[in-house]
C-alpha cells in the first residue's frame, strides 16, 4: 500500500468512523451505571471476592469423581476433537473460515 | 487522599458489612445502619465500580477497612507487596479504622482463603508482635486485631487465648476487635464458658465488636461443632453475650456480618435495628 | 506441627490432620481439622464458580465443582487478591484429558477472565472523538491510539463470542462453528464483549503494541477500518490520540 493511498484510506475512516458517534456514543451513556442493580443485569464480571467466614456446605472431599453429562455443551454441536490429531484437523477446517 | 472529617472515628452505633447489591439502599435510606465495613482485598484493583463505589460511600459514612489476607499469624515473614497495597488503600480512602484478623492465610506463595489458627505460646506471641508493629509502621495508624473463630487446639499452646491478645496489645499498642459470636464459637468448641473469655479479655482496649451468624454441626464424639458462617441471623445466646459484654465495656461500634447467603436489605437493616437497640440498654 | 504442614494436609485430602492438634477435650483434632479443609475447598470452589459462570454453565455445576477442586488443589491463589484468581484455569482447562471433546473451553475461561481483568482495570478518560477529528487528514495514518486500560482481546479459532451469548442472554441462538475474536470494551463500569469484524483483532493488537494508525492498518488488509475505529469510539476504548507535531 503506498502511503499516499494509507492516508486517504486512513482519514476516510476516521471520518466515517466520527460521522456514526452520535447514536454510539449516547448509547454507551446509558450503559453508565454506578450502582448494581440495573435491572435484570448482574454484576458476574466482578468475579469472587473474599471472605472472613467458613462455610457449613460440606464438600465431598475426595480425588476421584467421574463426569456427568449435562451443562449446555451437551445442546452444542461444534467439531469434536479427541486429540491433538483431530484437533488440528478440525482447526483447519475452521481455518476456512479465517479471514484470508 | 480524602479530607472528610466524618470518617475519622467509628460511632458507638451499629454497623454493617458492605455488599455492593445494597448500594442503591444504602445511599437511597441506609438507616439504621450508621456505618460500614469493607474487606481491604475487595478493594485493591485498578479501578471499575468498586473504588467508585468505596469512594462515595466513604463520602457519607464513616468507613472502617477490615483486611482478611495478610496473614499476620503466618511463620513467614508478612508479604511486603500486600502490605503495600494495604496501606495504599488507607492512604487514599483514609478509612476511620483498620483491622485484621490473629490469624494466617498464606503459606510460602498459597493463598489458603481462610483464617487459620495458631498455637498461643511465647514464640507466636513475639512473631505476631513483630507483624503487628510492622503493619502499624508501614500504616503510620493503630491497628485492631480480631478474635479468630477456633475449631481445634493445639498442643503446642501455653497462653490463653485473652491473655496473648492482652499482651499483644500492650506490646504493640494496637486495639482490639472483640467478635462476640467467634467467642461464643470458640467457646463452645473448645469447651469454656464465654462469659469468662469476657471476663478476662482486656475490654479497655476494644475499638470494634464484631456481631454474625453461626451453623451448628456435631464433632466425631456427638458433641457441638459451630461454624462461623456469617451466612444466618444472629443466634440469641450471641445477642445475650453482646449485652454481657456492653454491660461491662459500655458503649462500642457494633457490626452486622453477613457474608454468606446474603439476604435481601430489610433482613439486614432488622439486624442493625437490634444491635441499635442493644446499645440503648448501655449507660453512655 | 508447622504451617507448612497444616497447609499440606489442606491441599490433599488423603493425608490425615497433622500431628499437635487436639479437639480442645483431649482427643484427636479429626472431623475438626476438616473444618478448615472444607472452608478452603469450597470457598475456593465457589470462588471459580463466581470468576467462570459461563464455563460452570457450559459444562454443568457438578462437573465445575470436581474440577475447580482439581485446580485449586494444583494451583491455589497466589495472593489474596481473590478476584485475581483463576489466571491459570483456562490452561488448566486446556491440558485436562476428560475435556478434550470440549476444546473450546479453555478459550471461554480466558473471555471470562478478560471481563474480570476489565471490570477491575484503571479508570480513564476517553478521548473526545472531535479530537480526532481536529487532526489533519493528510497526518491520521501516523498518530498512535493509546486504548483504555480495561481493553482485552481474546482471539479464538471458536464462536467463543456466540458461546458466551448462547449461555448468558435469553433466546441468543446456537453457536455454529467459526472462529470469532472478541473485544472487551468497559464504558462506564460494565465490560462487555463486542465480536470483532474481520482482521479488527490483528489492526487493534497492532494498536496496543504502540503501531500507527496506519501501520495497524496495513497488517490487517481487508479491515473495515471505519466499522473498527467506530467500535472502539463507540465503546469510549480510546484514552488518547499522540501525534508527533501535536503540541
Amino acid at each position: 500500500m503506498s502511503k499516499l493511498i494509507k492516508s486517504a484510506a486512513v482519514a476516510g475512516a476516521v471520518a466515517a468512523a466520527l460521522a456514526a458517534q452520535v447514536t454510539t456514543a449516547s448509547a454507551a451513556e446509558k450503559e453508565k451505571c454506578f450502582g448494581v442493580s440495573m435491572a435484570g443485569k448482574n454484576d458476574c464480571a466482578a468475579g469472587p471476592g473474599t471472605t472472613c467466614a467458613g462455610t457449613s456446605t460440606v464438600d465431598y472431599q475426595g480425588n476421584a469423581w467421574t463426569l456427568v453429562d449435562e451443562g449446555t455443551c451437551t445442546e452444542i454441536e461444534l467439531p469434536a476433537m479427541a486429540d491433538g490429531e483431530m484437533r488440528k484437523g478440525s482447526l483447519e477446517a475452521l481455518d476456512r473460515d479465517l479471514p484470508a | 487522599m480524602f479530607d472528610q472529617n466524618r470518617n475519622n472515628r467509628l460511632p458507638n452505633r451499629a454497623g454493617l458489612g458492605y455488599k455492593p447489591q445494597h448500594y442503591a439502599e444504602i445511599m437511597d435510606n441506609a438507616a439504621p445502619v450508621r456505618w460500614f465495613e469493607v474487606h481491604a482485598e475487595n478493594y485493591m484493583g485498578q479501578g471499575g465500580r468498586p473504588l467508585a463505589q468505596l469512594r462515595a460511600l466513604s463520602e457519607r459514612f464513616p468507613v472502617s477497612v477490615h483486611g482478611v489476607g495478610l496473614s499476620i499469624g503466618g511463620e513467614g515473614p508478612l508479604d511486603p507487596e500486600h502490605l503495600a497495597r494495604l496501606k495504599h488503600l488507607c492512604d487514599w480512602l483514609n478509612p476511620a479504622s483498620f483491622s485484621e484478623h490473629l490469624a494466617w492465610s498464606s503459606h510460602d506463595s498459597a493463598f489458603l482463603n481462610d483464617l487459620l489458627p495458631l498455637p498461643y505460646n511465647a514464640a507466636s506471641l513475639a512473631r505476631v508482635s513483630a507483624h503487628i508493629d510492622e503493619v502499624q509502621e508501614t500504616l503510620g495508624r493503630q491497628m485492631l486485631l480480631e478474635n479468630p473463630s477456633s475449631y481445634l487446639a493445639f498442643e503446642a499452646s501455653d497462653m490463653e487465648e485473652t491473655g496473648f491478645l492482652a499482651e499483644l496489645a500492650a506490646r504493640t499498642g494496637c486495639g482490639l476487635l472483640l467478635d462476640v459470636n467467634n467467642v461464643f464459637v470458640s467457646a463452645t468448641n473448645l469447651g469454656y464458658s464465654p462469659q469468662s473469655y469476657i471476663d478476662t479479655f482486656p475490654l479497655d482496649k476494644v475499638g470494634e465488636i464484631h456481631l454474625g451468624g453461626h451453623d451448628e454441626d456435631k464433632d466425631d464424639a456427638g458433641r457441638p461443632l459451630l461454624i462461623d458462617s456469617h451466612g444466618h441471623e444472629i443466634a440469641d445466646p450471641v445477642w445475650a453475650l453482646l449485652d454481657y459484654t456492653l454491660e461491662r465495656a459500655g458503649p462500642l461500634p457494633l457490626l452486622v456480618e453477613w457474608d454468606n447467603d446474603v439476604p435481601e436489605w430489610p433482613v439486614l437493616a432488622a439486624e442493625a435495628a437490634r444491635a441499635e437497640a442493644a446499645l440503648t440498654k448501655v449507660p453512655a | 506441627m508447622s504451617q507448612k504442614s497444616f497447609t499440606k494436609a489442606l491441599l490433599a485430602p488423603d493425608l490425615p490432620a497433622p500431628d499437635g492438634l487436639n479437639d480442645g477435650h483431649g482427643a484427636p483434632a479429626g472431623k475438626r481439622f476438616a473444618v478448615y479443609r472444607n472452608n478452603v475447598t469450597v470457598s475456593l470452589i465457589d470462588a471459580l464458580e463466581a470468576g467462570f459462570p459461563v464455563v460452570a454453565k457450559l459444562i454443568g455445576a457438578e462437573n465445575f465443582r470436581n474440577i475447580a477442586r482439581e485446580y485449586l488443589r494444583t494451583e491455589p491463589p497466589a495472593s489474596p487478591l481473590m478476584m485475581l484468581y483463576g489466571k491459570g484455569f483456562a490452561a488448566f482447562l486446556a491440558r485436562f484429558p476428560p475435556l478434550a471433546k470440549y476444546a473450546y473451553l479453555p478459550d471461554i475461561a480466558r473471555l471470562e477472565y478478560a471481563l474480570r481483568e476489565s471490570y477491575h482495570a484503571a479508570d480513564h478518560t476517553p478521548l473526545a472523538p472531535e479530537a480526532l477529528g481536529r487532526i489533519a487528514p493528510g497526518a491520521l495514518a501516523d498518530v498512535r491510539l493509546v486504548l483504555a486500560p480495561s481493553l482485552r482481546l481474546v482471539v479464538s479459532p471458536w464462536p467463543v463470542h456466540a458461546l458466551w451469548l448462547y449461555n448468558k442472554r435469553e433466546g441468543a441462538p446456537k453457536p455454529v462453528a467459526m472462529a470469532q475474536s472478541v473485544l472487551v470494551a468497559r464504558s462506564g463500569f460494565d465490560p462487555e464483549p463486542h465480536l470483532l469484524p474481520q482482521g479488527a483483532d490483528r489492526f487493534i493488537a497492532g494498536l496496543q503494541a504502540g503501531k500507527t494508525l496506519g501501520d495497524a492498518c496495513e497488517s490487517a488488509p481487508e479491515i473495515d477500518l471505519g466499522a473498527a475505529l467506530g467500535l472502539l469510539l463507540g465503546t469510549q476504548s480510546i484514552s488518547q490520540v499522540k501525534h508527533e507535531e501535536l503540541p
